[in-house]
């Protein structure tokens, strides 16, 4: 159990699971040329619906990303502030409980205030299809209902980190 | 029982668990029964499989069962007759000839004008029992217009800001002749003292209300997580809660200690079972800290449970959780009336087994886990309409959903015949299974230190998680087929159109309560909120009166809650996972 806690640095890759292998090591394989994927889960909202991002959480460990979790209750303020402090390269939002159109931009528009507008954002939960080009015109990705396999979601995270990198240099 | 442990320094669970594999460890005696041996001996070697089968809680299932696998089997102790001891085939004489189970349809969504005419099409079409369903504000004790509320008012659910919107839920509801849930937990005490003074300004004494309030904190901490204050302060309000409705509001379930949201939260069968009733055990102990006596308040506590779609997990699990709580009030706590044993749950078919993907599909999957709570004696039912994993529901699936049930009640035959499926050599092996296990987690959970200490210790929110994971990866696996997401997809966007919820509600509300502010009596409302601080401050004392004080004051339920935070402080979670 204590390891299952403590491993959220993404050392622990012991137990290799198959269906993410793949993503592992392209996640690797980023990783080599810069550094780790880092990415902070948030829950910024009103909302106890935790299953969906706890096990996000163990996915993105297990496919060798360094992950922090905002744990409940958050206000997108907070969560902005987080990403910051913590250097991450992704902010995945999490929301089952219709609120996404109001605290997903607020957490957008917290990055671009505290300086940190080059952070990138994917979404997840209970998203109606006619939300979806809103949340991309505030540069929130993904924007994944349930069902999803989590390999379209760590592959997907990876693309962008990518191509961030790759233009950077 | 009690002494017998001590003196053997071993636990009661851990007896209970030693007495099931004794009793299954005895030998066959009768010729018929050897006779039986001798035919299996003969079939396995003609049949042989080498795959391996699970229950969807990691039981392993072989591909039959006969007699053999009811060795120690008690049919009187063990299974009894519906309405006797220990209840294992149901807690009524009549089962459903008598009263069919009550059909409860969760409801609300917006403003409590929706949720009103929603309530009254459902009761038009034949509900016949009222569930309350809160928007996120409300659950987490927010005011419609405070800050942390925006963007939130109305989505999940209703939006009760203050006792004048209960008073609109229930406009033209008459309030005695019918029974409601309410799913409201860290602000519960708060929603009961409205919906009282809703009955007391209609003319309706309180020992009319018939229904429910959630009130289960500790599935907070460990699955729902709408939590506010400590686990101390909530519980000594639910202490209070006990109390009060046991004086005053006889046929108010005060308390429904719930394994619907552990059980969507990620746990299996298994889990659901043992943490929920292990949650039910610390209600009872807290009842006898206030100083009730057990038979005096234990036929106030009711069941949630989920339905998911192991068709015979489910019902195997309805059954154990009836026979151990039985065997653990009488034997542990010392029970005596029978209404002190007996089990009373709700059911709601499962919400995370529904998909996203080829919606139409989930009026299947609620129908065989509707028929599985029936043939496991639920008293109460409410079905997912299929296009949940989508919104809240609407009108005319909320309608299908109801109509799912009173086909299975007036078509199918099924109420005829109680616990149609006791006696099956599967189901009650697999009955027996899930009782052992849970054993099993009850003597972890007091090796622990208890339910509460668990939780604390997060360990209950880390076994929930890692089953939750591990299933995702079933599914990528496609170990766990689930139809139309990783077997048989189709292409389709949007195949749907659903209920939208859009900023109105908010808007209203928040006007709503301007208005209110602008029109209270303020000397009133200022007493009355001092005289809750001091109450809350006094553990000694009983809550209720001054919180049924307040909401008559026309004190929000923000403002009674930031007295609570005020006194009580905030609760934060652990950020681990």
């Amino acid at each position: 159990m204590l390891v299952e806690r403590s491993s959220a640095s993404g050392r622990d890759l012991g137990n290799s699971k198959v269906s993410i292998l793949a993503a592992r090591i392209s996640v690797q394989k980023t990783g080599s040329k810069s550094r780790r994927i880092r990415i902070l889960v948030a829950k910024p909202g009103l909302d106890g619906h935790d299953r969906g991002a706890l096990v996000l959480c163990r996915a993105f460990r297990d496919a060798g990303m360094e992950v922090i979790y905002s744990g409940l209750l958050v206000t997108p303020e907070q969560v902005a502030r987080i990403a910051i402090e913590e250097d991450v390269d992704v902010v995945a939002l999490s929301l089952l409980n219709g609120a996404h159109m109001t605290a997903f931009p607020a957490v957008a528009k917290a990055l671009r205030k505290m300086g940190g507008g080059d952070i990138l954002m994917v979404g997840g939960g209970i998203i109606p299809e006619q939300d979806k080009p809103l949340l991309e015109k505030e540069r929130i990705t993904g924007n994944f209902g349930p069902g999803t396999p989590l390999k379209t979601i760590i592959s997907h995270i990876v693309r962008k980190v990518e191509e961030k990198r790759r233009g950077k240099r | 029982m009690i002494q017998v442990a001590r003196k053997n320094k071993q636990s009661f669970w851990s007896l209970k668990i030693k007495e099931i594999e004794n009793k299954r460890r005895e030998r066959p005696s009768t010729p018929e029964k050897k006779e039986l041996n001798k035919l299996l001996a003969s079939w396995r070697r003609r049949v042989s499989s080498t795959k391996q089968f699970e229950s969807s809680s990691g039981i392993p299932i072989r591909d039959i069962y006969t007699p053999q696998d009811l060795r120690g089997l008690s049919y009187t102790s063990d299974l009894g007759l519906p309405g006797e001891y220990p209840f294992t085939r149901g807690i009524y004489h009549t089962m459903y000839r008598g009263k069919l189970w009550t059909m409860r349809m969760f409801s609300g969504f917006g403003t409590p004008e929706d949720t009103n005419r929603r309530l009254k099409h459902l009761l038009e079409n034949g509900e016949t029992g009222l569930s309350l369903a809160f928007d996120m504000p409300t659950l987490y004790g927010y005011d419609a217009d405070h800050k942390r509320a925006r963007g939130e008012v109305g989505r999940c659910g209703v939006n009760v800001s203050s006792v004048a919107d209960m008073e609109t839920i229930f406009e033209g509801i008459p309030l005695d002749q019918v029974s409601t849930s309410m799913t409201i937990n860290a602000p519960a005490p708060i929603l009961t003292c409205m919906y009282a003074a809703t009955a007391e300004k209609a003319g309706i004494p309180l020992g009319k209300l018939r229904g429910t309030t959630q009130t289960d904190i500790l599935k907070e901490y460990i699955a729902q997580k709408e939590w506010v204050f400590p686990p101390e302060a909530h519980l000594r309000l639910i202490r209070d809660m006990i109390a009060y409705c046991t004086q005053h509001m006889p046929h108010w379930h005060c308390i429904s200690i719930s394994g619907y949201h552990i059980r969507e939260a990620g746990a299996n069968a298994v889990q659901e079972l043992a943490f929920t009733l292990a949650d039910g055990f610390a209600y009872v102990e807290l009842g006898l800290e206030a100083g009730l006596k057990v038979d005096d308040f234990a036929d106030r506590l009711s069941f949630f449970f989920n339905c998911d779609i192991d068709f015979f997990e489910e019902i195997a699990k309805f059954r154990a959780a009836r026979k151990i709580w039985a065997t653990v009030m009488k034997e542990k706590y010392g029970a005596k009336k029978p209404g002190s044993m007996l089990l009373r749950f709700h059911t709601q078919s499962s919400g995370a087994s529904l998909t996203w993907q080829q919606p139409l599909n989930n009026i299947v999957r609620t129908t065989i886990e509707a028929l599985a709570a029936v043939l496991a004696g639920t008293q109460s039912l409410h079905t997912n309409a299929y296009d949940e994993a989508w919104a809240l529901p609407t009108e005319e699936t909320a309608t299908i959903a109801l109509r799912t049930q009173q086909i299975i009640a007036e078509e199918t035959g099924i109420p005829k015949v109680a616990d149609s499926l006791g006696g099956s050599y599967y189901v009650e092996w697999l009955t027996k299974e899930m009782e052992k296990r849970a054993y099993r987690y009850f003597e972890k959970i007091e090796s622990i230190g208890g339910i509460i200490e668990a939780i604390k210790a997060g360990y209950i929110q880390r076994e929930i998680a890692e089953t939750a994971y591990k299933r995702q990866q079933q599914i990528e696996k496609g170990e766990t087929v689930i139809v139309g997401v990783n077997k048989f997809m189709m292409n389709q966007k949007s195949p749907i159109k659903t209920l939208e919820i859009n900023d109105v509600a908010q808007r209203k509300q928040i006007e709503r309560l301007r208005i209110l502010k602008g029109r209270r009596e303020s000397r009133d409302l200022q007493n009355a909120l001092l005289r809750l601080k001091k109450t809350f401050m006094d553990t000694s004392a009983n809550s209720m009166p001054a919180i049924l004080t307040a909401v008559k004051a026309q004190a929000t339920l923000g403002e009674i809650m930031d007295v609570g935070r005020e006194v009580f402080g905030e609760w934060k979670g652990p950020g681990e996972f």
